[in-house]
């Protein structure tokens, strides 16, 4: 177990990359913290997956430096990294047998043999395949292979980090929910550090301390899935976390107060002089139907069980609002009110701090 | 800090590593490259050189380089000609056996029928067929109708092993397309003709090629049944190459010319291919 | 694939049917009919039964020349199956340098046969081959034309020239469908080069392995021109495989009789041990799985 210390790095697929546009991996400075689990979330080709072959060790950064436990460990092959990695897609060998598969990592590094067959059964029984120990790999289902793949992941006790490289995706829905407890009772157990990269908001809020949201390249915001919740750092946290996404308003700013084409807005905090392409950021959670406040129109609503989703239109710009399952949305319901403590302002896309008013 | 220091050091050294494997991979690479070319580098050179040269003196190569011997052979119709046949029976045979197995192959993929299993195993059996065996019977059988010595004869005998060939690696490419997309089509109103040659056939066009590719390959190599089955008219280049030997020895530079000359078709249509190359030897079914 | 029963497909087989029955079935049944007959020459047969091939299992000739071509069948597979999946794991993976191998490698598969044998035969020669000038300058005593062991060397280097690059194209086929993950989860791992080769490159290529030993085998079997434009099936009988020995006795002696049963046997010979062949890598297969 470690932490691991990225310093300075960025990482280009480019022989001499031009501008920041050519870079993959924008430059990024941060602490993985020992024992912590983080979630890696972003769409496709945010450079996620990037970031997590460089600290394993399948890719050279071009610039900056990786340290383990303040060793830089940059130019370090895989193995001397002691890591260990799940794939998207099952990873066994196919004529091996299952408890040969579990075993592998730790007769290559010549442990000894009661201890391998003692690492196997508990770890068999982790994940529940202590029946079929002694049948081949070929021929198991997707989901048992790559219970195989995590469980050869977890099998050495001394790996400096877990890595996770969206290892749900073929697994079945239920199963998915099943393997995902195991993981974060096994984190709480053994406190290894673990990365999963994941494009699933709800696998990485519920798997996570701490999420690292990334968006084309850069790291756009890390924070517990309460932060990322109440303050996105940046609109594209806002609307890739959350069912429906944060509601952005073009807006201008003056104290603390907002204007919507007209429309006077209450912020909770004051600010000066914002600059740029301003826009306010209110989750549908925090928006409210009323019978005064700002005129909407409501063009649906979807009940999705515990509450309903109001799909309304804001001097002609789409507006999601949360309302309570119980709550009765009738033909006077024609405004939305905002709860000023939750609205965020964004200028060019990233949040500003204001002062408490 | 020194600790650190050491243990960088050590780092580095042993990410250097693989940099050396690559490097053994090269030297494996070059020496069986090398091996390879070797023995047609030395006809090359031997067709450059006189029959003087080649036969009084060593030489890594021509001292004298003349074209001579290529000028014999393309200026004389005997000689050329011998190219010309063996180009028409081999585009010929790639050209019945694709089209012969591509029906076939389709029925294989996609449908059950009466003794279907027995009919591909009994058409891959004449993949394992020795040349040999067939060389007199083909005879007996083509001149008593009448196609001894036509190009004809020769494209319909090479098809004995390379319409299961081409049935074979059809059946593989074919296998890998989605049934629904014949289903589909069926249901948008489309014929059995004109599905398959607007819809399937681009779909399994690298199929296609790869076939080809070893249909031509195959029939431009074989020359025991052309050689059989032909005596002035439809004489296959490999055959023409015997002339050399007359009265007065071998003409080894004229043979080797030729030799050279037999390549260049194979090394044209690798060329071509060279993107598929690796997808074809898989034949589909990897 | 879940396939539908529709007995119209026999319309689809049908080109293929009449043409592989016009250039097999009918030849065949020629050399059948052969094989039960005795002729005094003009064309006039008469039932001879069984008796070619009583007269065939007794023959010296047949059974040595059986016994060369199995030994050179088996060498051949010895040397080709290991060294074309080396020379396939060193291959570069992409980019230039993979075109420009597969291209190169390629080039001696498409070499008229009796070319292949041509070239060896310069190549070999004392007096104008680079091969033999330079073993001769070395001081070895080599020979092809007169010294037996010299005449199966060549042979055998020939065809594994001719023929290795096939198993290393179908093995590097087989590679290539590799996900680069599996590399990456055995040097997390540890595997070392070996247990990389064991447990996932070579359950990998074992498909195509099983295809190219299947090839390999049947066309050694079946080799004619490339030992007879280099040797002639000499010096005396050394190199007189089955081919040689059945096209001499057929379009040379004209022993119809005889060589029609040959033929048969040797076909039979060829099936019986590709089904073996095909049984048992199966079902190793199976047992794997």
């Amino acid at each position: 177990m470690a932490k691991i210390t990225l310093d300075n790095l960025a990482h280009s697929y480019l022989p001499n990359p031009a501008s920041e546009d050519d870079y993959a991996l924008k430059e990024l400075n941060h602490d993985w913290v020992d024992g912590e689990a983080y979630a890696l979330l972003g769409a496709s080709g945010c450079g996620k997956s990037t970031l997590l072959n460089i600290i394993s060790g399948l890719l050279q950064p071009s610039q900056g430096r990786i340290l383990f436990d303040g060793q830089d460990v940059t130019h370090a092959p895989t193995a001397e990294r002691n890591i260990a990695q799940v794939f998207q897609f099952p990873v066994v060998y196919d004529t091996m047998t299952v408890r040969d598969n579990l075993a592998f990592p730790l007769r290559n590094r010549g442990a000894k043999a009661d201890y391998i067959a003692q690492r196997v059964n508990s770890i068999a029984q982790m994940i529940g395949m202590e029946a079929e120990l002694d049948r081949k790999a070929r021929g198991l289902t997707a989901d048992a292979k790559q219970k195989i793949s995590l469980g050869r992941g977890m099998v050495r006790e001394d790996v400096n980090a877990l890595l996770f490289d969206e290892p749900l995706t073929v697994i079945d829905p239920h199963m998915k929910w099943e393997l995902r407890t195991q993981l974060k009772a096994l984190h709480h157990q053994f406190g290894h550090t673990m990365i999963y990269v994941t494009h699933d908001q709800t696998e990485a809020l519920t798997f996570a301390d701490k999420v690292v949201v990334m968006h084309g390249g850069r790291v756009v915001q890390i924070g517990t899935p309460q932060e990322l919740f109440e303050r996105p750092e940046h609109t594209f946290v806002g609307y890739f976390i959350g069912s429906p996404g944060m509601n952005l308003l073009p807006a201008r700013i003056d104290g603390t107060k907002a204007y919507v084409d007209g429309n006077e807005i209450a912020l909770g905090r004051a600010y000066g002089g914002v600059q740029g392409n301003v826009q306010i950021g209110i989750r549908p959670e925090f928006a409210r139907l009323s019978d005064e406040g700002l005129p909407v129109k409501v063009r649906r609503v979807e009940d999705v069980g515990r509450h309903k989703i109001v799909r309304a239109e804001f001097m002609g710009q789409a507006l999601n609002i949360i309302a309570e399952e119980g709550e009765d949305i009738g033909a006077d319901k024609t405004c939305v009110v905002f709860d000023p403590a939750h609205v965020n302002v964004y200028a060019d896309d990233w949040r500003v701090n204001g002062e408490a008013a | 800090m020194s600790d650190a220091t050491v243990t960088q050091t050590s780092f580095t050294a042993k990410a250097r590593k693989p940099r050396m494997r690559v490097n053994g991979s090269a030297v494996v690479m070059g020496c069986y490259l090398l091996f390879l070319l070797l023995p047609i580098y030395w006809l090359l050179m031997m067709s450059l050189k006189t029959n003087t040269e080649i036969l009084n003196t060593f030489t890594l190569w021509p001292d004298n380089l003349t074209f001579n011997n290529y000028l014999t052979i393309l200026t004389d119709a005997s000689w050329y000609m011998g190219y010309v046949n063996s180009l028409i029976y081999v585009v010929m045979n790639t050209v019945i056996s694709v089209v012969v197995a591509l029906p076939a192959a389709y029925a294989f993929s996609r449908y059950h029928f009466l003794g279907d299993k027995h009919l591909f195993f009994w058409l891959l059996t004449n993949r394992m067929a020795p040349p040999a065996v067939f060389a007199l019977p083909f005879f007996q059988l083509y001149s008593s109708v009448g196609l001894f010595d036509t190009h004809i004869a020769v494209a319909l005998a090479h098809c004995l092993f390379n319409v299961p060939l081409a049935v074979w690696i059809l059946e593989g490419f074919m296998r890998g397309v989605p049934k629904e997309i014949d289903e589909t089509a069926y249901i948008d109103g489309y014929s059995f003709g004109r599905f398959f040659i607007k819809i399937f056939m681009p779909l399994i066009a690298s199929g296609v090629g790869v076939a080809a590719f070893f249909c031509f390959m195959f029939s431009w190599v074989e020359l025991l049944l052309s050689r059989t089955l032909t005596s002035v008219d439809a004489k296959p280049i490999a055959a023409t190459m015997t002339r050399t030997v007359g009265a007065s020895g071998i003409d080894w530079g004229v043979l080797a010319a030729a030799g050279v000359l037999t390549i260049v078709p194979g090394a044209l249509v690798i060329y071509f291919v060279r993107n598929y190359i690796a997808k074809g030897f898989a034949l589909g079914r990897v | 694939m879940e396939k539908t029963v529709n007995q119209k497909a026999w319309f689809l087989v049908l080109p293929v049917l009449l043409l592989v029955a016009f250039s097999a079935v009918i030849p065949l049944m020629t050399v059948v009919n052969y094989s039960v007959q005795d002729s005094f020459g003009n064309n006039q047969f008469f039932w001879w039964g069984i008796g070619w091939f009583e007269e065939l299992l007794h023959s010296d000739r047949m059974w040595s020349a059986l016994w060369r071509q199995l030994a050179f069948s088996a060498i051949i597979l010895a040397i080709e199956v290991p060294l074309g999946v080396f020379v396939a794991l060193n291959m570069p993976k992409k980019g230039f340098w993979a075109s420009f191998c597969l291209v190169l490698m390629s080039l001696p598969l498409l070499i008229p046969w009796n070319v292949v044998g041509t070239i060896w035969q310069i190549f070999g020669r004392v007096d104008i081959g680079l091969l033999g000038y330079t073993l001769a300058a070395l001081g070895i005593d080599y020979n092809y034309t007169q010294d037996a062991v010299d005449a199966w060397i060549t042979v055998i280097v020939m065809d594994v020239w001719h023929w290795t690059s096939l198993v290393a194209l179908l093995g590097y086929a087989g590679l290539q469908s590799i996900p680069d993950a599996y590399y990456q989860a055995a040097k997390i791992d540890q595997a070392s080069r070996w247990k990389v080769f064991r447990y996932i490159e070579l359950p990998k290529m074992m498909g195509v392995l099983m295809i190219a030993i299947l090839l390999r085998f049947m066309d050694s079997f079946m080799i004619y021109t490339e030992p007879f434009v280099v040797t002639g099936g000499g010096p005396g009988n050394a190199t007189t495989f089955l081919s040689i020995d059945l096209v001499k006795m057929a379009l040379g002696q004209f022993d119809l009789g005889p060589a029609a049963a040959f033929s048969l046997m040797y076909f039979l010979v060829i099936l019986l041990i590709s089904w073996v062949f095909y049984t048992v890598m199966t079902n190793l297969e199976k047992r794997e799985g």
